[in-house]
């Protein structure tokens, strides 16, 4: 066994360190900005506003939001993955595709969708006569939530799974244990970062949800804070409100530090890695069949259906004339904040993996306080930053690009950060020895191993991207139209129809997007 | 991937025109993108909108301050406009277009004017509640046979520029009892005013405080849409009338052509386009009207006569709201 390295921040070269500083100041701004304006508050308006009752329940309610979602999405998440990846189900791209897709449905679209199929003016009793109980509160946030970060950790554990050394379960299984305590014994541990940088994803995302709580009627902290950007124009107990809710993620870090410590899960041992085992499944078959197709339908079938069903209600008002400018305007922020954003997550996830000290880990985690920072804010501390430092750049695409890029960072971190556990640092070592520069060094032997990793990292940020709203609606260049913008745009005015092909359009192109990302990945086997 | 590198490189290159018109709408595009493209073909004058939600471009344009390139900022809701007008960030608009709306309907400083009406009503479903049973106020959803039958949206600026109206009306202390009495009577919070249409469709809750003109969207989309609405007693607090309105920004340098624009907004042509496309009130008589509509002088007679200006105490309101536990 190769020993653990260990080097100071002086040994980092200078090519790791620059994107890790741009990225630490890019994340610093919105933080100075907050706290400014947290401080411009007076005694008294802190105590009547900020350390109230209410303040505290927003906080449990929070948390037990959390807590649950997250529980909910590993339940499903881990059956998904297991069977998408080391079964011999049929239908594994299909399935895969059918797992990642809900991603493409915007949080509040899905909360409408649900709203939309259930009662007795829903979608389901006018088509199948069904009047389903309307979700709401807790459970509905916890439903709609759950359907749409599942892919997060789908993707996360999916990509460990097809990473996984099968010669460690092989060694297990030629002891004689049984395949369920080989998966529970030998392959759970493995996927432990997977699990850890997917479950952090969900979490943070479940702190950042405003829309589909909002909907629900379910009061957290984010919902708050939006009400008092929106309703109130106090941009200071908002500043307050999203310090609390930077504090929760920064201990949620700490938590996910604590777990990944001393970990390492790449291979030690010599001659080819083989391919992955794939589990006959026999009997289970029908139940496993069953339990795609039912977690496909509630999550996908059933809100596109309903988007298509706004649609097909409405036939031959709706002007389409605009999808073209919007899809343009998009695409051209999505893909390149999601190819920048995996760039820069290189080096920070490499920082933190392989040169493993208190500060490398801090710096990496400075990809996620840049997440936890509520995107109202974030977009009014660039307003204010870039008026006085850049106006040039006031309003201006690249302006966008720069805020998805951070904003979006965390959700590339993780796959990145997993298959670099994964990918044993021997071989670059063994590049090095041959006379290559560390450089080029990492290109040869480390990037092909980081192939997946860096394709779902593009994926998470690209399809996130097309669903964002407020960076867009306060950053971008004037006029600048996207998909999400106009779904918005037309479901506040109660106009789904007209919101439909916009709707649409994301899911679709979101679909033609991780189709190729997966074909890439297919590109390498 | 070259279409996609086109649009980039023509998106950063396009220089800020001093020549356009840039109006900040937190109208949405949906609703307004019509008439704004008629009144660039009438004019000739090239307009930029950047759309979004009107209070965040409010905060935007405080953040932006002086060096905003915002020429008009038009608002779906007065309250914003308040904000923006009590901190001098709008210049005083010409006499001929202030003097063409009814007092009611602009700031008596002047500094901005509102373009359309958004009546509050009550909506109902029929199904659920009889005609006899329907409240002839406000004050009357205090009574207990409405437990748990109402629903409202507290954070939504359209309610609290209500509750602000309400206060202006009666008295904080009134208002106040009337917000714990409807919060202990199990009124449900809906974010916006469309969940609240749609949970009376779906039977969740009898009766919403809401917007006149939601519902009228809805049944445009379907005729027999189970869900009603009505004005309760003249001058009741309930049948307050909110305005959109428009404001041009001291930072501008375009204020002949934001003052067109303005002016096209309250013209006969752009006031008909609210009456009939958005389905608003029109703010200047005559034009003509939508059936779906209450004429305008029968509007200003059933509506409270609250003064415009007095509504930018939005402070005060929220304080109220977050005593009474509702923020």
């Amino acid at each position: 066994m190769i020993k653990h390295d260990r080097k100071g921040i002086a040994s980092i070269p200078w090519y790791i360190l620059l994107p890790v500083i741009l990225a630490g100041t890019g994340v610093l701004v919105p933080l100075v900005y907050l706290l400014v304006r947290a401080f411009e508050a007076d005694a008294e308006a802190l105590r009547t506003i900020v350390f109230r009752p209410r303040t505290f329940t927003l906080f449990l309610n929070t948390v037990a939001l959390t807590a649950g979602v997250l529980v909910f999405t590993i339940t499903l998440a881990l059956p998904l993955s297991w069977l998408t990846t080391r079964t011999d189900i049929k239908g594994k791209k299909i399935f895969t595709l059918l797992g990642v897709l809900p991603l493409a449905i915007p949080g509040y679209v899905m909360a409408y969708a649900l709203l939309g199929m259930s009662g007795p003016y829903g979608a389901a009793a006018d088509l199948f006569g069904i009047t389903l109980p309307r979700p709401g509160g807790y459970w509905g946030s916890l439903i709609a939530l759950t359907l749409y970060l599942t892919p997060y950790l789908f993707i996360n554990l999916r990509s460990a799974l097809l990473g996984l050394d099968p010669a460690l379960e092989e060694t297990a299984q030629s002891f004689g244990y049984k395949p369920r305590i080989v998966f529970f014994n030998t392959v759970l541990p493995q996927l432990r970062p997977a699990l850890y940088s997917g479950g952090l994803l969900v979490s943070l995302h479940v702190l950042g949800d405003f829309g589909a709580v909002s909907l629900m009627r379910f009061e957290t902290f984010s919902y708050a804070l939006f009400l008092q950007y929106t309703a109130a124009f106090d941009r200071i107990y908002a500043a307050w409100l999203a310090i609390f809710l930077i504090l929760m993620t920064v201990s949620l870090l700490f938590v996910d530090a604590r777990l990944l410590r001393g970990l390492r899960l790449s291979r030690s041992g010599r001659g080819a890695v083989k391919h992955t085992r794939i589990v006959p499944l026999g009997r289970w078959k029908i139940p496993a069949y069953l339990f795609l197709c039912t977690l496909t339908f509630i999550s996908l079938i059933a809100p596109v259906g309903t988007i298509v069903y706004w649609f097909v209600s409405q036939p031959g008002t709706i002007n389409m004339s605009g999808l073209w400018p919007a899809l343009s305007g998009s695409l051209s922020v999505s893909v390149p904040s999601s190819a920048l954003a995996a760039l820069l997550a290189l080096p920070l996830a490499y920082l933190g993996v392989r040169y493993p000290s208190a500060i490398s880990r801090a710096f990496e985690r400075v990809a996620y306080v840049g997440y936890a920072i509520p995107p109202l804010a974030f977009a009014l501390s660039l307003i204010f930053f870039s008026l006085q430092a850049v106006p040039f750049l006031y309003q201006t695409l690249i302006l966008l690009i720069f805020a998805f890029t951070l904003h979006y960072l965390a959700e590339a971190m993780g796959p990145i950060r997993s298959a670099l556990y994964q990918a044993p640092p021997q071989i670059e070592e063994a590049a090095r020895s041959f006379g290559y520069h560390p450089f080029v060094a990492f290109f040869k032997a480390t990037l092909p191993l980081l192939r997946k990793g860096i394709i779902a990292s593009m994926a998470f940020v690209f399809l996130s991207a097309m669903k964002e709203l407020p960076l867009t609606f306060l950053l971008s260049p004037i006029g600048f139209e996207t998909l999400a913008l106009n779904v918005w745009s037309y479901t506040i005015e109660a106009m789904f129809a007209e919101a439909a092909p916009f709707a649409l359009g994301i899911v679709a192109v979101s679909a033609v997007f991780v189709t190729v990302l997966l074909r890439q990945e297919r590109g390498e086997r | 991937m070259i279409r996609f590198l086109l649009t980039f490189l023509i998106l950063i290159s396009l220089p800020l025109d001093a020549q356009e018109l840039i109006i900040y709408s937190g109208r949405s595009k949906s609703l307004v993108e019509p008439l704004i493209e008629q009144f660039e073909k009438e004019s000739g004058i090239r307009v930029r909108v950047r759309y979004g939600d009107t209070s965040q471009l409010a905060v935007a344009l405080l953040e932006e301050g002086r060096r905003s390139p915002a020429d008009v900022f038009w608002a779906q809701d007065g309250g914003a406009l308040g904000v923006l007008s009590n901190r001098n960030m709008f210049t005083q608009l010409p006499a001929e277009l202030i003097e063409k709306t009814p007092e009611l309907f602009h700031s008596s400083d002047r500094t901005w004017v509102a373009t359309s009406g958004r009546a509050r009503v009550l909506a109902y479903a029929p199904a659920r509640v009889a005609p006899e049973d329907l409240p002839e106020s406000i004050y009357d959803l205090a009574d207990p046979k409405w437990s748990n039958r109402i629903g409202w949206a507290p954070q939504n600026a359209s309610f609290q520029t209500f509750v602000s109206a309400m206060i202006e009306m009666d008295g904080r202390e009134k208002v106040k009892e009337w917000l714990t009495a409807i919060r202990t009577n199990g009124a449900k919070s809906y974010r916006s005013n469309v969940p609240i249409i749609q949970a009376l469709a779906a039977g969740e809750i009898d009766v919403g405080i809401t917007n006149h003109y939601y519902l009228i969207r809805f049944k445009q989309a379907d005729e027999n849409f189970s869900v009603e609405q009505m004005f309760l007693k003249a001058g009741d607090p309930a049948n307050f009338v909110n305005v959109a309105g428009a404001g041009i920004l001291t930072t501008s340098h375009n204020k002949n052509k934001a003052e067109k624009f303005i002016g096209f907004l309250l013209s006969t042509r752009g006031q008909e386009f609210f009456a009939n496309e958005v389905y608003e009130y029109p703010v200047i008589d005559p034009v003509s009207p939508n059936p779906a509509l209450l004429p305008l002088p029968e509007l200003l007679e059933i509506m409270p006569q609250v003064n415009i200006d007095q509504l930018d105490t939005l402070d005060e309101t929220l304080r109220l709201l977050r005593k009474v536990g509702l923020l």
